[in-house]
This record gives C-alpha cells, sequence and structure tokens, in this order.
C-alpha cells in the first residue's frame, strides 16, 4: 500500500493539505501534489534530512487528451544518499496549462522545463527564460501534443513525383 | 528604416514596433522581424545569466558546424580577449522527434528507434526502453538472456569510452590515439554485427529477452577481445596519461565541484569524477549487475582528466565484469515463453494452432502493457540513461520519454566554461562526451 510509504506519510504529515493522491505501481511511489503547494513540498524534499531527494532527474508531461485536467506533470526525483526514487505529479489545465517552476530548488529544471514548454506548451511560471529549445523559434505548436500531427512522407512513383517535390518546404531565398 | 537602424533602435530601448509605430509594409514587416530574430540570436539567455549586447566583450559562435563540437552542437561564447565570460550551449539541430515517433508505433517496433539515439551506445539504449517494457509488463527475463545483456552492454561501453578516447584526443591534437582506440573498436563492433547483423544500430535486446540466440563462437570472439584490451588500455596509457602536453591540456580544466554536480544532476563519469560514488549498477542493479563484482571508478577533482582517468578505470572495470560474464553466461532460453510478451519459435507455428494465435497476435496488434508507468534506467556510458514509459492498456505507449545524460550536461556548459580559454571549451566538450542524437532526440 502506498499509504505505508515512510515518503509518503512524511509529506502528508508535514503538508497535509498539499498531497491528492498516492499510487504504487511495480515499486514506484507516485504522488499527486496540488499545484500550489508544489515549491514548498519540492524544498522539503530537498532539504529534509531523512529524505534528501538531492537530484531531479527529469520533467516531463502526460496529454490524456480526451480528458480534463488534460496534461499531468511529472518530477522524477532520486536521492543519491538513500538511494530513492520518487515521482511527483501536478495537473495542469488543458486550456490554460500553468505550473510553477521548480528551478530556483533544482536547478537542473531550466532545461527540461524548456523542453516541456516546446513540447506541450506547459508555460512555467517564473521561470528565468521559458523559450523554445528543441524546436524552432518559428514554429507553430507544440509537437509533442496528442492532438498535434505525426506527418509523413509520400512516396513519390514517377506519376506523382514532382506535384510531392513541389509541395515540399525549401528554404526561404 | 534600415535593419541597422531597426536593431540601433531597439537597442536604445523598447522593442521593434513598441512605440506604436505599425509596421508600414510588407517591406517593414519583414524588417521587423529579421530585427527580432538578430535580438534572439544577440541575447540567447543562459542558465548563468544573459549574455549583454552592450558590453565590450565578444560574442562568436562555435558550432553548429565546428568539427570539436561533435556534431551539431552550437556554443553562444561571450569572449573577453581570450577569457570565457559565459558560454550558452544551443541544441535542436537534430531534433528528428524520436519521442513523436515512439508513441506512434507498437511497443517492439519502437525499439529500432532507440538506437538512434545515442549512436555511440545502441545496446544500453535498447536495454533501457525494453527494461521499462518489461517492468510494465512484470515479465521474467531467462539467466542467459540477463548475462548476455551484462556482456554486450559491457562492450557497448567499451566501445563508447574508445570513442571518446579518439575523439579527445583528436581534438587536443593528439591523432595517434584515434588510430589506436578505432583498433580495438571495430573488434567489438564486430561482435555487435555477428550478434544483430548489424554494426551500430544493434536492435538487438527485445522484451522478455533477446532479439536472437546469442551466435556460434560468440563467447571465443568476446574471449578474444577480452585478452588484447589490457594490454591496449596500457597502450592508450602510455600514449596520454603521463603525456606533459595532455596533462596541460586537461588538468584543472572544466573542474566542477560534487555540490555543483549534484544540483545540476550531473551523472556518469561527470559525477563520478567529483568523486562521489554512484553507479547504478551498484545502486540500482538492472539485468544481472547485482551478481557482478566491480568496482566503481571515482575521481576527486572534477576536471577533464578526472573525467579522462575515470573513464579509463571503468574500461578495466567493464573488462573484468566480461570475464565473470563468460564464465556465468548459463545455457537455456534466450528470450522469456511468456508468449503475452515474446513471439513463440519459429518452428513451434508448424504445429501448435495457439503459437500461430499469438505469433499473428503479437505481429498485428502489439504486445498490450496493463495501464501504468514506469520510469527505468541504466548506467549509460555518459551517465544516467532514464526510460519513463506510460501505459494506458493500448498497444502504443501512451508517452515515452527519455531522460538523456548529455542533454543534462550539455545544460551545465557555463558552470564549466566560465573563466576558461576558448581551447579549454574544446577540451571541456570532449570530455562531456555528448550525443547530439541524444540531447535533440
Amino acid at each position: 500500500m502506498a499509504e505505508e510509504n515512510p515518503v509518503v506519510t512524511s509529506v502528508r504529515q508535514r503538508f497535509p493539505d498539499a498531497v491528492l493522491g498516492a499510487d504504487e505501481f511495480r515499486g514506484q511511489t507516485t504522488i499527486l501534489l496540488r499545484k500550489e503547494d508544489l515549491i514548498q513540498v519540492c524544498q522539503f524534499l530537498r532539504d529534509d534530512p531523512d529524505l534528501k531527494f538531492d537530484t531531479l532527474l527529469d520533467v516531463t508531461v502526460v496529454d490524456w487528451l480526451p480528458e480534463e485536467p488534460r496534461f499531468e506533470v511529472v518530477y522524477h526525483l532520486r536521492s543519491l544518499p538513500r538511494q530513492g526514487f520518487l515521482r511527483l505529479k501536478v495537473l495542469a489545465d488543458g486550456n490554460d496549462p500553468r505550473v510553477p517552476t521548480v528551478s530556483p530548488v533544482w536547478p537542473t529544471a531550466n532545461w527540461h522545463e524548456r523542453e516541456t514548454f516546446d513540447m506541450f506548451g506547459i508555460i512555467f511560471e517564473g521561470h528565468p527564460n521559458l523559450a523554445r529549445i528543441l524546436m524552432p523559434d518559428d514554429w507553430q505548436g507544440h509537437p509533442l501534443r496528442k492532438d498535434h500531427p505525426l506527418g509523413y512522407e509520400e512516396v513519390a512513383f514517377t506519376h506523382n513525383a514532382e506535384e510531392i517535390f513541389s509541395r515540399k518546404p525549401r528554404p526561404r531565398e | 528604416m534600415s535593419l541597422i537602424n531597426q536593431i540601433v533602435d531597439w537597442f536604445k530601448g523598447g522593442s521593434p514596433g513598441a512605440n506604436g509605430a505599425q509596421p508600414a509594409d510588407a517591406r517593414e514587416a519583414e524588417l521587423l522581424a529579421q530585427a527580432e530574430m538578430a535580438r534572439r540570436m544577440a541575447i540567447q539567455p543562459g542558465v548563468a545569466g544573459e549574455i549583454d549586447p552592450f558590453s565590450q566583450t565578444m560574442i562568436i559562435n562555435m558550432g553548429p558546424q565546428h568539427p570539436s563540437t561533435h556534431g551539431v552542437l552550437r556554443l553562444m561564447v561571450e569572449l573577453d580577449g581570450e577569457r570565457v565570460r559565459n558560454v550558452v550551449a544551443d541544441v535542436g539541430y537534430l531534433h528528428t522527434g524520436i519521442e513523436k515517433t515512439m508513441e506512434s508505433k507498437p511497443y517492439i517496433k519502437a525499439i529500432p528507434c532507440t538506437d538512434r539515439m545515442s549512436y555511440l551506445g545502441p545496446l544500453h539504449n535498447n536495454l533501457g526502453y525494453v527494461l521499462a517494457v518489461e517492468k510494465l509488463m512484470d515479465v521474467d527475463v531467462p539467466p542467459r538472456a540477463q548475462w548476455a545483456r551484462v556482456i554486450l552492454c559491457e562492450l557497448d561501453r567499451i566501445a563508447s569510452h574508445l570513442v571518446f578516447l579518439a575523439s579527445n584526443g583528436l581534438d587536443l591534437g593528439a591523432m595517434s590515439v584515434f588510430l589506436y582506440a578505432f583498433r580495438e573498436r571495430e573488434k567489438i563492433i564486430d561482435i555487435m554485427e555477428m550478434c544483430s547483423g548489424a554494426r551500430m544500430m544493434a536492435s538487438y535486446f527485445r522484451p522478455g529477452g533477446l532479439a536472437y540466440p546469442l551466435p556460434d563462437g560468440f563467447e571465443d570472439a568476446v574471449q578474444k577481445i577480452v585478452d588484447v584490451m589490457p594490454g591496449a588500455l596500457d597502450e592508450y596509457h602510455a600514449l596520454l596519461t603521463n603525456n606533459p602536453i595532455w596533462l596541460e591540456r586537461t588538468r584543472g580544466i572544466g573542474a566542477i565541484s560534487a555540490e555543483d554536480a549534484i544540483r545540476w544532476a550531473a551523472t556518469g563519469p561527470v559525477l563520478r569524477a567529483t568523486g562521489v560514488k554512484w553507479d547504478l549498477r551498484k545502486d540500482a542493479p538492472y539485468a544481472a549487475y547485482d551478481q557482478v563484482d566491480f568496482d566503481v571508478a571515482v575521481g576527486s577533482q572534477g576536471d577533464c582528466y578526472d573525467r579522462y582517468l575515470v573513464r579509463m578505470e571503468e574500461m578495466r572495470q567493464s573488462v573484468r565484469i566480461i570475464q565473470q560474464g563468460l564464465k556465468k553466461l548459463p545455457p537455456g532460453p534466450h528470450i522469456t515463453d511468456n508468449r503475452k510478451v515474446a513471439p513463440p519459435p519459429k518452428e513451434e507455428l508448424a504445429v501448435s494452432m495457439e503459437s500461430l494465435i499469438h505469433h499473428f497476435k503479437i505481429w498485428t496488434e502489439g504486445i498490450k502493457p496493463p495501464p501504468g508507468e514506469v520510469y527505468a534506467a541504466v548506467e549509460a556510458p555518459r551517465g544516467e540513461l532514464g526510460f519513463y514509459v506510460v501505459s494506458d492498456g493500448t498497444a502504443r505507449g501512451r508517452r515515452i520519454h527519455m531522460r538523456s545524460p548529455s542533454f543534462v550536461h550539455l545544460q551545465m556548459m557555463p558552470v564549466f566554461g566560465q573563466g576558461a580559454l576558448v581551447a579549454d571549451l574544446v577540451a571541456i566538450i570532449a570530455s562531456l562526451d555528448p550525443v547530439l542524437g541524444e540531447v535533440d532526440r
């Protein structure tokens, strides 16, 4: 049971309102947090001598398209001294996805959050430089969203090759 | 209004067009767009502050086509004379949408995409992804496959570190190391070809085991490498380790503290070079790593020289692991007999109706893990390579995300590079050993 996990218990004790849910799947613990308390909980997780989640491995998003709230922002934490692993989640609304940035807590979040913004359009409030990182600056849309088309390459034959090549993008003159 | 005037106006204050002036015609709009572009080029704010266009320093681009940037990495370098004030990496030139592609494919057919990420350590990419899918489906992997994974991954690590050694030497002007390192790497690549048919993009692991049984003569071929490797390592050491030019170029260059490394989530040799003893093979073992005996190589200074030494020592330890693997490689099946995960062997199809159905289901529908999410990480040659796979119960991953070590390390460029000389930047990039395919995915 996830409720018996010591990490979940200590977060619950410290922030009784912040934890919306906890789950354990294949030995990995997930805590669903309220968006407003994210920063305080992260600071607590990093600084508490019994928890010491000193490394933020990753920030990413899962897009559950027809459902609402649509986005789950996922944080993977690791504790080097305790060899612990923890997953945090906050929910973000599909129309105006906003989440506070954790880059003051772990500076490594900077690029991960930029990537998440680039790919999903999540706005990380307070981020020092929320610009596109992987896609070109003038790209329209956020490619990893489930409603962004995948795109494909048409197969060219002699009878339609010219038409296909004429539609391909080429560098601006 | 000329483009220069536009930029000058913007420098004086306000952004182009902000003082109420609407673009008069299309030409003007284009100029505005160009000025905006120029602004973005000039001020690419970095993690450690912005590059200031007013200062008396010089801003130059290193890359994206610079030979020392290991691919298409672009560095914006702010120089004060020869000294680097600030350096910001600009990535994304090799973005190929691997995550999107993988999310559109059934789980097994997504495996070849993982090879294309870090093309110098393809088997680690395969393994990370396959471990995540296995964890989702909760399957047991037969011991022969586990040990084969250990042996092949360590060979992969040696091959990757040899490329590090070769390119690092080349970047710093030591041409001959390149030739020596590629001599041994070629033999390892031949083994990959023996196993999978492909020299680099092996795609050899499958959920539940290996794609094919290990080939005849595999153990002898690996044994040959194990025999020559220690001597070859001594040769590399003789070429570089006490070479005064090498020491001059690497010792004390790009040094970081252990606190910084942890704050910025560095992993792998970059973290271990600062003295932190952290290795996923020891601390969160996967495959058969819990049964092997090896030492974790650590440094103390966190500079380029220590990162080089850590990698050299890791190669020696890899040889040790492979020796143990060869001794313990048990006979048995190469893939699980769980028919929901792995297709049945070909010869069963002719005699068993049930096998035929399983075969058909796996290759038409694909495997279907239960809903859930897992994060599986391997100690890749460059650091922690993590795969986050979310299943919604269908045959395609809802979300497949990679945590790539090179991405995180390039973010640290200001930490490494501030105060260094331009020539040191080359040494720093080489010592991080980034693979841009993995950074941009």
